[in-house]
C-alpha cells in the first residue's frame, strides 16, 4: 500500500518537475536563441511585479515569460479545420507527449541500486532500461505521421513522411551506439552502468565514437536542428503542426522538450558518468550523498540541453538526401566497426 | 550551343577534405563563432536590442514615415493642388479636393489651393513617389513610425491632421534642420488627440 501511494507521489513530483522545466526550457531556448544573434531576447515579464499586500519585486530576465506563453496556449482558440481526419488528428498530440512522458520512467535521475535511500527512477529496477527507452521512444514518431496523416495537408503529410523515414533511420545507430558501453558494464540496466562507469571511467572516454554516434543521432531522435526536416519552417511551414493550433501544438511541443530532457539525461547516465564525480561513489548510500548526486546528475544534463540548443542556433538544417546519406553511409557503417572493435577488445582483455 | 562548346565553363564541386568530410572540426568553429557572440551579449553589451518604448529608435534621415504637408513662411499650405502626387501615388491613397484661392492678401500670389486633402494611411505603402512628384515640397513622408490608431477612420489623415505632423515634426527633421531630434516624437499622441 505505501510502497503504492510512494510510486505515486513519485510520479506526480517528477511529471510535474518535467513539465515546469519544460516551460522554463522554452525560455532558455528563447534567452539562448536571442543571445546568438545579439539581441537580448524576453525581459518584460516580471517586471514590476506587485503582489497581494502591495510588495513590488522586479524579476529579472523575464523569469514569468513561462506563465505568459502557457496562458497564450491555453487561451487561444483551438482551431480544428473541417477537412482533417478527427480521431486521429485529436489522438496525434496526445500519443506525442504520451510517449515523451512514458520514456521517462526508466531513466534514472539520481543514484540507484540496493541499498540507496530511495530509488531515484519511476520504474526502479527494469533491467531492460534502455531498450525500453528506445521502444517508447520509437513510439513518438507515430504522433509525428499520424499528425502529418490526418491534417489531410500535404505539407503536413510530407513532414509525417520525412519523419517516418527519418527516425527509423537514425533509429538504427542510436540502438547500435549504445551497445558498446553495454557491452562494456554487461547490463542493460542503466544504474548498473553509472556504476560501471565511477569504478572505471567516463563512457566518453571508453566509447568516444559512440558517444558521438549517439549525439548525433539522438538530435535527430528529438526532430531538433539541424535535424528538424519534419517541421522545417521555412520549405514545409512547420510540416506535421502545420494545422495544429492553440494547446494540440503546444502538446507537440511540449513533447519535443520532454524528449531533449530525456535524451539529455540517457546521454549523461550513458557517457558522462551519470552521478559520478570526483568524491563521490556507488557505495555512499547515506542522503546527502543521494541529493548530491541527483545534483551533479541535473548539472551535467542542464550543460547537454545546453548543448544542444547552442547546435540549434549554430547549424543550418541537413538536406533530406544528406539526411539520409549520413545515416546509412556514414553512422550505421562506424557503429557496426565501433561495435566489432569493443567487442575484439573486451574479448582479448577479457579472455 | 552545343555541350562540348569551348566558351562553356565546367563547375565541378569543391573538393571536401577529410576534415570537412567528418563535420565535427566544422561544427566546433561553428559553436565557437556563436558562443563568441553569447559571450558578447552576456558579458559585454553587444546586443543590438532598443528597449523600445523606454529607448526609442532614431531611423536614418531618409526614412519613410507618416506625411507631412508643409507650411510656408506665412503659415500657408504650401501646396497648389496640382494633384501631381495623387497621380503619382501607387496605392491611390491621396485625395485631393483643389479650389480657387481666395482674393485675400494672404492668397493674392495663389491661383489654387487645396480644400481637403485627404490620405488613407492604410492604403499608403510608403513609397515616396508623392514626395519626388510634388513640384513645390508640400509633401514629405516623415520619420515617425509608430503609426497606431483605434479605427481605420482614425488613420484617414486630413489636411488638419497632416499640417499638425508638420508641427509636431518641424523641429525634430534631422533632413532639413541637421540635428537630430530632441526628444523622439511619437505620431501615436498626434491620432489621440484628435479623436
Ligand atoms: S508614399 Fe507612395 S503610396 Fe503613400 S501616399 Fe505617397 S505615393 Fe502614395
Ligand atoms: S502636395 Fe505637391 S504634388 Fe500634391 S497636389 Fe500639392 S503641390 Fe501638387
Amino acid at each position: 500500500m505505501w510502497a503504492i501511494i510512494g510510486i505515486v507521489l513519485k510520479i506526480g513530483v517528477v511529471v510535474g518537475l518535467m513539465q515546469g522545466t519544460v516551460a522554463y526550457l522554452i525560455l532558455v531556448e528563447r534567452k539562448v536563441a536571442a543571445y546568438a544573434q545579439d539581441r537580448i531576447g524576453p525581459n518584460r515579464a516580471g517586471r514590476h511585479l506587485t503582489l497581494p499586500f502591495g510588495i513590488k519585486i522586479n524579476l529579472p530576465f523575464g523569469l514569468l515569460q513561462p506563465i505568459a506563453d502557457g496562458a497564450k496556449m491555453v487561451l487561444k482558440e483551438d482551431v480544428v479545420p473541417t477537412y482533417v481526419d478527427k480521431p486521429l488528428y485529436i489522438l496525434a498530440p496526445m500519443i506525442a507527449i504520451i510517449a515523451a512522458t512514458l520514456g521517462f520512467a526508466v531513466v534514472p535521475f539520481g543514484p540507484v541500486g540496493p541499498g540507496q535511500v530511495m530509488q531515484f527512477q519511476i520504474a526502479p529496477g527494469v533491467d531492460i532500461g534502455i531498450v525500453y527507452v528506445f521502444a517508447i521512444g520509437s513510439l513518438a514518431v507515430y504522433g509525428v505521421v499520424l499528425a502529418g496523416y490526418a491534417s489531410n495537408n500535404k505539407y503536413s503529410f510530407l513532414g509525417g513522411l520525412r519523419s517516418s523515414a527519418q527516425l527509423i533511420s537514425y533509429e538504427v545507430p542510436l540502438g547500435m551506439s549504445i551497445l558498446g558501453m553495454v557491452l562494456l558494464a554487461g547490463s542493460l540496466d542503466l544504474g548498473k552502468i553509472m556504476a560501471w562507469q565511477d569504478q572505471h571511467v567516463w563512457g566518453i572516454v571508453a566509447q568516444p565514437i559512440g558517444f558521438l554516434l549517439f549525439l548525433v543521432s539522438g538530435f535527430a531522435e528529438t526532430n531538433r536542428l539541424p535535424f528538424d526536416l519534419p517541421e522545417s519552417e521555412q520549405e514545409l511551414v512547420g510540416g506535421f503542426h502545420t494545422e495544429y493550433s492553440a494547446m494540440k501544438f503546444g502538446m507537440f511541443f511540449l513533447g519535443e522538450y520532454m524528449h531533449v530532457i530525456t535524451v539529455s539525461y540517457l546521454t549523461v547516465i550513458l557517457f558522462l558518468g551519470g552521478w559520478d564525480f570526483p568524491g563521490l561513489s556507488v557505495e555512499q548510500t547515506g542522503l546527502l550523498s543521494a541529493i548530491l548526486k541527483v545534483l551533479v546528475t541535473a548539472g551535467k544534463v542542464s550543460f547537454m540541453i545546453f548543448l544542444i540548443m547552442w547546435i540549434r542556433w549554430t547549424l543550418p538544417r541537413f538536406r533530406y538526401d544528406q539526411l539520409m546519406d549520413l545515416a546509412w553511409k556514414s553512422l550505421v557503417p562506424l557503429a557496426l566497426v565501433n561495435l566489432v572493435a569493443t567487442a575484439g577488445i573486451i574479448q582479448l582483455i577479457r579472455g | 550551343m552545343n555541350a562540348n562548346h569551348p566558351d562553356l565553363k565546367r563547375m565541378t564541386p569543391p573538393k571536401l577534405s577529410l576534415g570537412d568530410r567528418l563535420y565535427v572540426p566544422q561544427v566546433i568553429a561553428g559553436l565557437a563563432v556563436t558562443a563568441r557572440h553569447m559571450a558578447g551579449v552576456v558579458f559585454g553589451d553587444s546586443a543590438i536590442t532598443v528597449q523600445y518604448p523606454e529607448d526609442q529608435h532614431i531611423p536614418s534621415p531618409n526614412y519613410r514615415g507618416v506625411h507631412r504637408l508643409n507650411k510656408d513662411e506665412s503659415g500657408r499650405v504650401k501646396c497648389v493642388a496640382c494633384m501631381l502626387c495623387s497621380t503619382a501615388c501607387p496605392a491611390h491613397c491621396i485625395d485631393i479636393v483643389g479650389t480657387t484661392a481666395p482674393e485675400t492678401e494672404l492668397w493674392g500670389d495663389r491661383e489654387k489651393y487645396p480644400a481637403s486633402f485627404v490620405i488613407d494611411e492604410l492604403r499608403c505603402i510608403f513609397c515616396g513617389m508623392c514626395e519626388e512628384a510634388c513640384p513645390v515640397e508640400a509633401i514629405e513622408l516623415t520619420g515617425l513610425y509608430d503609426l497606431t490608431g483605434l479605427s481605420r477612420e482614425q488613420m484617414i489623415f486630413d489636411k488638419t491632421k497632416l499640417l499638425s505632423v508638420f508641427d509636431l515634426t518641424k523641429d525634430a527633421e534631422p533632413m532639413r534642420y541637421g540635428s537630430p531630434p530632441s526628444r523622439p516624437t511619437s505620431s501615436t499622441e498626434l491620432v489621440r488627440d484628435s479623436i
